[in-house]
């Protein structure tokens, strides 16, 4: 078997999640960690003020990596569940449960910079346009997949299920992307992009980049965390779980 | 693959699609509604709401600005570079407000053809850069104009 798929399949198994976790995470969190203070100096203090809005828009710095973070984190979910309900992996049902939070964090965070960054530039806290509004839906999608999960007594009933509601959701994910380029709305159009000359100066982009990878990585450290903590409940009868759980027989009295 | 995950599978995207296709549809029967401000343009053709309030977007007209002595109130135009429209707000206009910047109104258009705004939001565009860089672009434009035997404004 090709190495990668065979690693894919490893990683299932609940015992190797555990230990893979159990490994990374700290490397995750602290890269995370030591990333996000290098983003925010060089983005709050380093980078020159913008020429129309000053200092401001250095809100940029924590708004746009989180609203990256919002749909990223929901098309993770929601692959997540499609695995889920096709294969019925365990495991993927506890990592589609375990995006839900971060996700709703993420989509917190970028509507709440959002309207304090609004206040000053635009005159208003929120408006109704297009890009605020299906913003503000994300949210309550992914209040909609917490809530749903945690209505049956079954995880894996509740999970399944919404799994179901998370996957209707996606189509919200490309009408969040595109809706500043479909309507006519109050939100600046798109400044990073992935083909074609950014409209933002290399001095003030850099930073932002660094945040967009601090970000990435403290959602796999969360994620992480938070499926390691759900595996060891959900199988905590199983014998793996004792030996892990066990503290380890020292041979030969004190160390 | 297995034929139960395969239908699964082709359910779950069956889902995806059904509901990617009602979403567009919807939406796309709702543009209008959707569209967060009409442009000079649109309401000159008259597809703004008559004797309603709506949403006005676009750019301040240079040296049009105007304020009478003594009140809050404020005369200006706002162009989407194609129709121009004559707006007048009483109020603070935001930081943001100057010529050349766009905005977004909201107000009644009235008989005369004047758009009586009651509040007056500034938009800002996805360009970002220091003072110098802007003053840097401007001075070039200003250069470029005068190598083109333009008049400098």
């Amino acid at each position: 078997m090709n190495p990668v798929w065979r690693w894919f399949h490893q990683l299932g198994s609940p015992p190797y999640f555990y230990r893979f976790a159990t490994r990374w995470m700290p490397w995750f969190g602290l890269s995370a960690l030591v990333l996000s203070v290098i983003g925010l100096y060089l983005g709050m203090a380093k980078a020159p003020a913008d020429y129309l809005q000053g200092d401001s828009f250095r809100i940029i710095y924590i708004h746009v990596p989180a609203a990256w973070m919002s749909m990223f984190i929901y098309v993770a979910m929601a692959v997540n569940g499609a695995i889920a309900l096709i294969w019925r992996i365990k495991l993927s049902e506890l990592l589609f449960l375990a995006c839900a939070p971060i996700g709703a964090m993420f989509t917190a965070v970028t509507l709440i910079t959002g309207m304090l960054w609004g206040k000053p530039t635009w005159g208003a806290y929120w408006v109704w346009d297009a890009r605020l509004t299906s913003e503000l839906v994300l949210l309550f999608l992914y209040f909609g997949v917490i809530g749903l999960a945690s209505a049956y007594d079954d995880v894996r009933q509740g999970a399944r299920a919404a799994a179901v509601l998370g996957l209707v959701g996606v189509v919200n994910v490309p009408i969040i992307h595109f809706s500043v380029k479909w309507w006519n709305t109050l939100h600046q159009g798109e400044t990073i992009r992935i083909m074609g000359k950014s409209s933002i100066d290399s001095s003030m982009l850099w930073p932002l980049l660094i945040m967009a990878l601090a970000t990435k990585l403290y959602f796999v450290f969360a994620l992480l965390l938070r499926a390691r903590g759900m595996l060891l409940e959900q199988e905590r009868n199983k014998q793996w779980v004792r030996e892990v759980l066990s503290p380890p027989q020292i041979a030969g009295g004190r160390s | 693959m297995h034929p139960i995950r395969r239908r699964r599978l082709l359910l779950i995207l069956g889902l995806v699609v059904g509901i990617g296709a009602a979403t567009g549809l919807a939406l796309t029967a709702l543009q209008e509604n959707v569209n967060h401000f009409y442009s000079p343009s649109e309401v000159l053709a008259g597809s703004a709401p008559e004797g309603r309030t709506f949403r006005l977007g676009g750019v301040v007209l240079e040296g049009s600005t105007r304020r009478d002595g003594g009140t809050l109130k404020a005369h200006f135009v706002v162009t989407d570079r194609f129709k121009n429209l004559q707006v007048e707000y009483t109020g603070i206009l935001p930081d943001l407000f100057k010529e050349g910047q766009s905005i977004i109104a909201t107000g009644i258009l009235q008989a005369g053809g004047v758009f009586a705004a009651s509040e007056v939001l500034a938009k800002h565009d996805e360009n970002y850069m220091p003072k110098e860089v802007a003053e840097a672009i401007e001075k070039g434009k200003a250069q470029k104009a005068v190598e083109d035997g333009a008049p400098t404004p």
